[in-house]
């Protein structure tokens, strides 16, 4: 079989583009699934007596590496499946609860091609709650920069993410 | 006579804790984190596309830490497991009883794949002056983490900001 087409290239971008946002419903299942997924054991993140008693917060909350793990899909939906990590660095400034809706926006901050060739993609998102930002994560992401590059082939010398 | 100060800033560049992974990186695991945001890329769900693009099976790149998270029971395992021991030895050696951790990069190399075995190690980076901020006085940190396979190809590096203080009320004792 041929490669599948990237679903987005290089040039199909500009500075400013608005990514689609993303709507989830935070659930205590969320919280939980994340927490055992990413093996973080810790009673706050699926025992809710605790997380009220100890950690003084109203439910139990989003960890910090299921929540990467949603920045990464709200990427790499937009991307498909070329699109390749470089550098994500994340903020946490509050909570994510069950019952929470939480919307992840994104706009592109910067488009460059390094010495390489390869095309770097800036990207700014937010995670809120009702409007109130909760973490943010600014990621470099490289696309194809045309139908037939491939960021996954991309080694050594040719990969400076 | 050397301060303490002196002697946590002779680690800078040191590679410490170095570790493997307590069990090889799985596709099970690959699916159940995805599952669990609902990430339908098809490079973890369908060999066909995995293989023409990353040749084979990989793992999504923010599971890196997932794979040295201790087990939550091991038998004859006495003592609990801390990650990032570095920044606890930090805390405990400058004397600053409270930390935050102000951000956390990832930077991705070679793709992570099933049937890896990894190893970890923390590398002291930097660690400011005394600085004051609205949470007390204390010190900035920067911690590595690096992340390497059996072929001894770097995978990944984490760098945790920190900031060890103490609360502004007791700021006084942290000025010797």
């Amino acid at each position: 079989m041929s490669a599948p087409a990237p679903v987005l290239v290089f040039g199909d971008l500009a500075e400013g583009d608005i990514l689609p946002s993303l709507h989830h419903d935070v659930s205590a299942t969320t919280v939980v699934l994340g927490a055992l997924a990413t093996r973080d054991w810790r009673p706050m993140h699926h025992d809710k007596d605790f997380a009220l008693e100890r950690n003084g917060t109203r439910d139990i909350f989003l960890n910090t590496p299921n929540q990467a793990a949603w920045f990464e899909r709200y990427i790499t939906d937009w991307t498909g499946p070329h699109g390749r990590m470089g550098r994500v660095t994340f903020r946490m400034r509050d909570s994510v609860f069950p019952g929470d809706t939480m919307v992840l926006d994104g706009v592109v901050s910067e488009l460059a091609v390094d010495d390489t060739g390869c095309g770097w993609v800036g990207l700014d998102i937010t995670l809120s709650v009702d409007g109130d930002v909760k973490s943010t994560c600014t990621a470099r992401v490289a696309l194809p920069v045309d139908d037939d590059d491939n960021p996954w082939h991309r080694s050594a010398d040719r990969w400076k993410p | 006579m050397s301060t303490v100060i002196e002697d946590v800033r002779i680690l800078i560049g040191v590679p410490q804790y170095e570790e493997t992974g307590e069990f090889p990186v799985e596709r099970s695991y690959v699916w159940t984190m995805c599952a669990a945001v609902e990430n339908g890329n098809p490079l973890f769900w369908d060999d066909a596309v995995a293989k023409e693009l990353t040749g084979g099976p990989i793992a999504p790149p923010t599971m890196l830490s997932v794979w040295f998270r201790p087990h939550h029971w091991a038998p004859g395992r006495t003592e609990e497991h801390l990650p990032l021991k570095v920044h606890f030895d930090l805390k405990e050696r400058l004397g600053l009883p409270e930390a935050v951790m102000t951000d956390n990069t990832i930077v991705f190399y070679e793709p992570v794949r099933p049937g890896d075995v990894l190893t970890t190690r923390q590398i002291l980076r930097s660690v400011s002056d005394e600085k004051t901020t609205k949470l007390g006085t204390g010190r900035f940190w920067v911690i590595d983490v690096e992340y390497a396979n059996q072929k001894g190809e770097t995978v990944g590096v984490e760098s945790y900001t920190g900031f060890g203080y103490r609360r502004g009320s007791d700021a006084k004792a942290s000025t010797s």
